[in-house]
This record gives structure tokens, C-alpha cells and sequence, in this order.
């Protein structure tokens, strides 16, 4: 069976400035992957690195068993979801067709399709259908957020690519997310790539989690295993906080 | 008063000049528009070209527009075409420019959202980088136009129609009433189109903008 993401000795550099050292990394299908570490550790870029948005000066990506250097790189994005901080709505676009974006660009949908898929979206992330013909700009940072999310999963990507999507939201908001989001992995399954940088929300999200330093995998494991046996105290703080 | 008058008594011979120059700036902003943009667009794409382009445009833009036509007669002769194609190449420098600042400052993350979740180059510029650069586009559209209408008074000059042949034929007969009269149309013709495409810019703005 194919693994969901393999990524084999990749390294990135934006420069001179080399983020990446010769990652290996490979995801099963369904894993909850956490990707946790200090701002500037890579951790985007790895993220990046999936979707192709970041080539790899080294090495493969591989996802559902392909390498990325020898696929359409546009038609497997529209096949893996994206969300990011901030959410990064289209702000000319409604609630709805934002969320019908990608499914959109395969083909135009007919408006009542469009509409259906919206509700049945907007329902699965907890907001109301009456916000479907507002603008992102009439939102707030929590709506605003779950219709990223929203957006990210119409198309039912088998793979989903989450980019801190809660950090600019309140604790009682974010906690809501988290629940919604766990619900949502386990009705479909899908694997989920998620970085963050709260150990808290790592914890309680992923099946695995890596722990990110100076562009390596300075360390991975689950909840128990990375708290039985830190490799350091770099880890040690990390886990404390 | 007299103004009023004149534009009464030679009502016919100001509705032909008008109609020209409306035939005469339409040409020249729907030639200029389509070019703008598209070189706009390009220069966006390719910013080693933007400081070229924008350069050589700038320059255009510095002769004084009497010389241009005087330079462009040997090639296109006097009439409509040549004042159709000097009002062209004034026109270029803001719709140009504003097309290349809109498309510039799009806000980066939210193209690379687009293309993260896999908007082909087409959908993201006609999807979402035109119409986010939009009002700043219509922005430079609309001074392009007024520009345009105004220049097109200078544009008998070299035998063209439009209302600067009543301004002209006002200078060489020391008729100051008739001056006065084809710039007063020339002014509110100006003013209007600015008006209407501020309604434009502003929907533009509800619909596209931010805020």
C-alpha cells in the first residue's frame, strides 16, 4: 500500500539560507501529523514542500506514491486541502463561493450544486447557511476561520495541509476548532498534516508529532513517547510549556 | 450669457463638434484601455520589463503633446487617425501604471493560498489578481479618460475634428466667445465621464475591496 506523503532527503534553501537539512519523512494514509518547533525551524516550508509550493533544492516529495517533479503539480493541489492562519479568505468572493473555490475550478458549477455544497460545508464546520452570501470581510476571526477550513475540505481532499489555521483565534474558539477538527479526520478519514506552535493543541490533535529544530526532525513520537523519553532539553522546555 | 447664446445659435455645428469628439476619445480610450491593460498585465509578470516599459512611457508622456502630433503627421498624415494615436500613447501612462501597482500589490498570501489549492496561472488572474487590482485599475482608467477628453481639444490642431475645432476657429477669428463655449463642453464632458466612472470605481470598491 501507498504511503499518503513520503518525503526522502529533502533539503530547501531560500538563499544562501538553507531551512531544510535532508528531511525524511514518510505519512501513512489517516495519521494526524503535528509538526511543532520555534518560529523559523522550517516547519512551513516542509508544509509548503507537499503541495509543491515549495520545490526541494534536494531530494523527492511523493504523495499517494507520485513524485511531485513528475505530476501536474496544479492537479494534485486541487486534490490536497490548504488552510492557513489567518485563513486568507478571497475577499472579492461570498462565504459560499469561497468555499466552492477549488471544486469550482475543475469545472463551473451550476449555481443550486454550489449551493448545496456551501450548506452541506458550512453544517459540517458549525456555521449557519444564512453567512453563505456574506463577505469575509463581515465575518469574524472564528467564522472566518472555519469557512477557511470549509474551503480547504469541499473538494474532499484525501489530504489536508494545516498551517497554524488557529492561531489567530481566542481559546474558546480554538478549542471548538480542535474538537470539530478531530471529528471531521475521523468521519473521513482523511490524513492531516497540522503545524502549530502550542504543545497543548499538538498534544491533544495529533496521532504523531514532530518535533521541528534548525530545519531537522530534531524528534517525533506520540504524546507518551515523546514525554516517557525527551531527547534533551530543548524538548524538555518544549513539552513543559 | 454669451456663452449661452453662442452654444444656442450654433447648436448644430457644436452637436457634429461634440460627436466627434466623443467618436474621436472613445476610440482613443477604448485603443489605450485594451493596450494598457494588456501591457500592464505583462509588465506584472515580467518586472525586469516593468522598469523599461515604465521608463519609456514616462518619457512619451514628457513631450509635449503639440510636438507629438507635429511628430506623428509625416507618418500618419493630419486628420482623425493621427489625433486618435497621439491620445493613445498620452493615455498609456496611467492605466499602465495603475494596472502594474494593482497587480503588484495584490497581497501575496492570498495568491499562494489560490495556488496552494490549485488555481491554474489563468484562474488566478482572471479569477482573483484582476479583481483585486480592480479599483486601483478603474482608478487609473478614469484619470486616462479625463485626460483623453481634454487632450482631444488640442487635437484639431493638426486638422482632427472634435470641440478644439471651435476653440480653434475661436483663436484664429479673435472670437472669445466661441473659445470659451468649446472648452465650457469640452470641461463638462470631461466632468461627466469622471462622474460616472467614480460610481463605477466606487461599486468596483463595494464589490472587490477590502473594506
Amino acid at each position: 500500500m501507498n504511503k499518503a506523503i513520503e518525503i526522502r532527503n529533502c533539503s530547501a534553501a531560500y538563499g544562501e539560507n538553507k531551512v531544510l537539512d535532508s528531511i525524511t519523512l514518510s505519512i501513512e494514509k489517516g495519521e494526524f501529523i503535528v509538526i511543532i518547533g520555534p518560529s523559523g525551524c522550517g516547519k512551513t516550508t516542509l508544509l509548503k514542500m507537499i503541495n509543491g509550493l515549495v520545490v526541494p533544492s534536494k531530494g523527492e516529495v511523493a504523495v499517494n506514491g507520485v513524485l511531485l517533479s513528475d505530476s501536474d503539480l496544479v492537479a494534485v493541489r486541487r486534490h490536497i486541502g490548504y488552510a492557513v492562519q489567518g485563513a486568507k479568505l478571497f475577499p472579492h468572493l461570498t462565504v459560499e463561493e469561497n468555499i466552492c473555490y477549488v471544486p469550482g475550478l475543475e469545472k463551473k458549477m451550476p449555481a443550486d450544486e454550489r449551493r448545496k455544497l456551501a450548506c452541506r460545508m458550512l453544517e459540517m464546520v458549525q456555521l449557519p447557511e444564512d453567512i453563505a452570501g456574506r463577505f469575509p470581510r463581515q465575518l469574524s476571526g472564528g467564522q472566518k476561520q472555519r469557512v477557511g477550513i470549509a474551503r480547504a475540505i469541499a473538494a474532499k481532499p484525501d489530504i489536508l495541509l494545516m498551517d497554524e489555521p488557529f492561531g489567530a483565534v481566542d481559546e474558546i474558539t480554538r478549542k471548538g476548532l480542535q474538537e470539530e477538527l478531530l471529528a471531521l479526520q475521523q468521519k473521513t478519514g482523511m490524513t492531516i498534516v497540522f503545524i502549530t506552535h502550542d504543545i497543548g493543541e499538538a498534544f491533544k490533535l495529533g496521532s504523531r508529532i514532530l518535533i521541528m529544530k534548525d530545519g531537522c526532525i530534531w524528534q517525533e513520537g506520540s504524546k507518551g513517547q515523546l514525554l516517557e523519553a525527551p531527547r534533551d532539553e530543548f524538548v524538555k522546555k518544549l513539552l513543559d510549556r | 450669457m454669451q456663452i449661452l447664446q453662442i452654444l444656442w445659435d450654433r447648436r448644430d455645428f457644436f452637436l457634429t463638434c461634440l460627436l466627434e469628439h466623443i467618436r474621436i476619445s472613445f476610440t482613443a480610450v477604448a485603443c489605450a484601455g485594451v493596450l494598457g491593460i494588456l501591457t500592464g498585465i505583462f509588465i506584472s509578470r515580467h518586472k525586469r520589463a516593468a522598469g523599461i516599459v515604465l521608463g519609456i512611457i514616462n518619457i512619451i508622456y514628457t513631450i509635449p503633446s503639440i510636438s507629438l502630433l507635429g511628430f506623428l503627421i509625416p507618418f500618419t498624415g493630419i486628420g482623425n487617425k493621427t489625433a486618435v494615436i497621439a491620445l493613445t500613447v498620452y493615455g498609456l501612462l496611467p492605466i499602465v501604471r495603475n494596472t502594474y501597482t494593482g497587480l503588484v500589490n495584490v497581497d501575496a498570501s492570498i495568491l499562494e493560498v489560490a495556488e496552494g489549492l490549485g488555481a491554474d496561472k489563468r484562474q488566478m488572474l482572471l479569477g482573483i489578481r484582476l479583481p483585486l487590482a480592480l479599483p486601483v485599475i478603474i482608478s487609473g482608467f478614469r484619470n486616462m479618460v479625463v485626460m483623453i477628453i481634454a487632450m482631444g481639444g488640442i487635437a484639431s490642431f493638426i486638422g482632427a475634428g472634435g470641440l478644439g475645432a471651435a476653440i480653434y476657429r475661436g483663436i484664429t477669428t479673435y472670437n472669445m466667445t466661441l473659445t470659451a463655449a468649446g472648452s465650457l463642453l469640452i470641461a463638462m464632458f470631461a466632468l461627466l465621464s469622471d462622474w460616472l466612472l467614480s460610481k463605477a470605481e466606487k461599486a468596483a470598491g463595494r464589490r472587490y475591496g477590502i473594506e
